[in-house]
């Protein structure tokens, strides 16, 4: 299967030959973004960073499978959208404490990801694309039709953040946003880490020619479907996180335009990028604060922005970048 | 008064018929969308969207211009599918060469922008569009009564559905279709072009989305989201039957409005998820679809 990824990522992206250069770059960048991450609440509102940070984790996790699996999934907003009404639940109905309550809505996300990739993974190309978006369309509906759980129409609101391990009260903004920066930064370096160990490789040589890998002896099946279940997690815990700092989680989280909007953020920031999601999250994020005021046109923006972006931008912004350096970012 | 099953006759028939009517749209988008990704190899998500338009077309020509629905069930194809035809040759051909997931994207995009654009002028409530004067009423056949509009949009479909089959596995132009769709560079070097066959062929899907779109303006008020939730469950209708088949797409769109009218009748609480539910056991038993071809 000539896949999206494979197309468009810079040749130097090639297993193995991350030199030592790369290697200096991505730990400056890292550093980079640790500080970004340190000043941040002092010059910008902390909400706001803790929004952009949520949906670069999403979009993050949603990459690992479209860049390093080769998979395009339309429905991701399945799993952060159930963890975010999990943690939600949870943390209001039993009063587990945020640390708990996100774990959990992380663990169903994995667990839902292992059911819905078991089936998906079934069928290839647009067929999967087609398929996972169909059964996030039931996680809507499952979702829509039970209000005890889900709180229908109106979600459920007014979730406490509570105290982290019993101790901490998370209810003021400065003090969650470290514990938000700390999940993304380690989001972030989880991916890393998974996309350069020798699994990270095998999903790329799986990407890049399944049958050849096959025939190298890799079980295919079982390394698209742990990939897609490492996604489905990290998504699910982007969504927990959400519904923690915006004490919400609704219906919003769980319909196919969410899952949408990730594909869209990974679009503009750069497929099979390390760094792109992020860039995307901040530029759609940003941009849909600043047009919130324009109601359905937002829409439209959104969708102007998928059809330039896939008719004269695919590499997306890191994607030139990365061309221009000519190093893998 | 008697029952069948536990059910009342009326309502039994009148979930059957509004199954039957569902399953015509899903017939007549599923085609559509095989017909398209046969020659093109891309999902067209922008396909419902194109349903709403053709609705939208419909409304407009009876609400500013007059013209009656007759006209517009001619009228509101050929516009829907001149708009396909123009967004095929300005950017669909451009992309044609790179992935074919940038062309789900593509259309996606271009399905927020229509819906969107149609959100702006026309807000999200319904439009009422009244049924033809000729087939208002209805008639009563002793164990249900069936209005007369529906019956004809059931006959409709089937009409158009079956003529699209007939057109694609019976004529000239539909053998030129199938031997590009099987190969293209093959079939260009017949001396058959090709690259107008494929304007032509989404266009074509486009028109079938429109007019499915003017049958259903009467019946569910016109309104600019009543694609976006079809097309999704008419993507796991292609699924479920596969789009190698012509006939194969018909009788599953067909079949699952009926299952689906039925569901309605005997467990409505599933109505809304049986099409993806029976899509899952697809995947488990056969996963190429029903009528497909083992990729």
């Amino acid at each position: 299967m000539a896949d999206i990824a494979a197309t468009e990522a810079p040749a130097a992206a090639l297993p193995g030959e991350a030199d030592k250069g790369t290697l200096r770059l991505h730990r400056a960048i890292m550093i980079g973004i640790a500080i970004a991450l340190v000043i941040a609440p002092f010059v910008a509102y902390p909400v706001f960073v803790m929004k952009v940070l949520c949906f670069a984790l999403f979009a993050l996790a949603f990459n690992l499978l479209l860049g390093y699996g080769g998979l395009l999934s339309f429905g991701h907003a399945a799993y952060f959208g159930m963890a975010s009404y999990v943690c939600a639940f949870t943390a209001k109905n039993w009063g587990l404490t945020p640390e708990l309550a996100i774990l959990l809505g992380t663990a169903v996300s994995g667990g839902l990801g292992l059911v819905f990739g078991a089936l998906a993974i079934r069928r290839q190309g647009i067929y999967f694309a087609m398929i996972t978006l169909a059964l996030a369309q039931m996680v809507y509906f499952f979702s829509l039709q039970t209000p005890r759980f889900t709180g229908g129409e109106d979600g459920i609101q007014a979730v406490p953040r509570g105290h982290l391990f019993g101790l901490i009260n998370l209810a003021d903004d400065r003090t969650l946003y470290w514990l938000v920066a700390a999940i993304f930064m380690a989001g972030l370096l989880a991916i890393y880490r998974i996309i350069h160990s020798p699994f990270g490789q095998v999903c790329k040589a799986i990407r890049d020619n399944e049958p050849r890998a096959i025939s190298l002896g890799y079980r295919a099946n079982q390394y698209k479907l742990a990939v897609f279940v490492l996604s489905a997690s990290l998504a699910g815990l982007a969504g927990s996180t959400k519904a923690i700092v915006f004490q919400l989680a609704s219906l919003t989280d769980v319909h196919w335009s969410m899952s949408g909007e990730v594909v869209l953020m990974t679009l503009v920031g750069g497929l099979g990028t390390v760094f792109g999601p992020i860039a995307g999250a901040i530029v759609i994020v940003s941009m849909q604060n600043y047009l919130a005021g324009l109601g359905a046109w937002v829409t439209v923006v959104q969708g102007v922005i998928f059809v330039i972006c896939v008719m004269t931008f695919r590499e997306g912004l890191v994607g030139v970048i990365s061309k221009w350096i000519r190093k893998p970012l | 008064m008697f029952e069948l099953l536990g059910v009342p006759p009326q309502a039994l028939f009148g979930q059957v018929l509004l199954g039957l009517i569902n399953g015509s749209f899903y017939a007549i988008l599923s085609l559509g969308l095989a017909v398209i990704f046969g020659l093109l190899n891309i999902i067209n998500f922008t396909h419902g969207a194109q349903y709403m338009m053709g609705a939208f077309v419909a409304w407009m020509c009876l609400n500013y211009l007059g013209i009656n629905y007759w006209v517009a069930l001619l009228l509101a194809p050929l516009v829907v599918g001149a708009t396909g035809i123009a967004i095929e040759r300005l950017l669909l051909k451009r992309i044609a060469h790179v992935d074919h997931l940038y062309g789900l994207l593509l259309t996606f995009g271009l399905a927020l922008i229509i819906q969107g654009l149609f959100r702006n002028e026309f807000g999200s409530s319904g439009l009422p569009y009244q049924i033809p004067a000729e087939l208002r009423g209805g008639v009563n056949l002793g164990f249900m009564f069936l209005p007369w509009y529906r019956g004809w949009v059931v006959v409709a479909s089937l009409v158009v559905c079956l003529a699209t089959w007939f057109l694609i596995e019976k004529t000239r132009l539909g053998a030129y279709l199938r031997a590009a769709t099987e190969n293209p560079t093959l079939t260009q070097a017949f001396g058959i072009n090709v690259p107008l066959l494929v304007t032509l062929t989404y266009g074509f899907g486009v028109a079938l989305a429109g007019f499915a779109g003017v049958l259903a303006a009467p019946i569910y008020s016109v309104n600019p989201n009543m694609g976006a939730d079809l097309i999704i469950v008419v993507f796991a209708v292609v699924v479920i039957g596969g789009m190698g088949s012509i006939l194969g797409a018909i009788v599953t769109g067909f079949s699952l409005g009926l299952v689906e009218g039925l569901t309605k009748v005997f467990y409505p609480e599933a109505s809304a998820t049986v099409i993806f539910i029976i899509m899952v056991l697809v995947l488990l038993v056969r996963p190429a679809g029903l009528f497909g071809r083992a990729a």
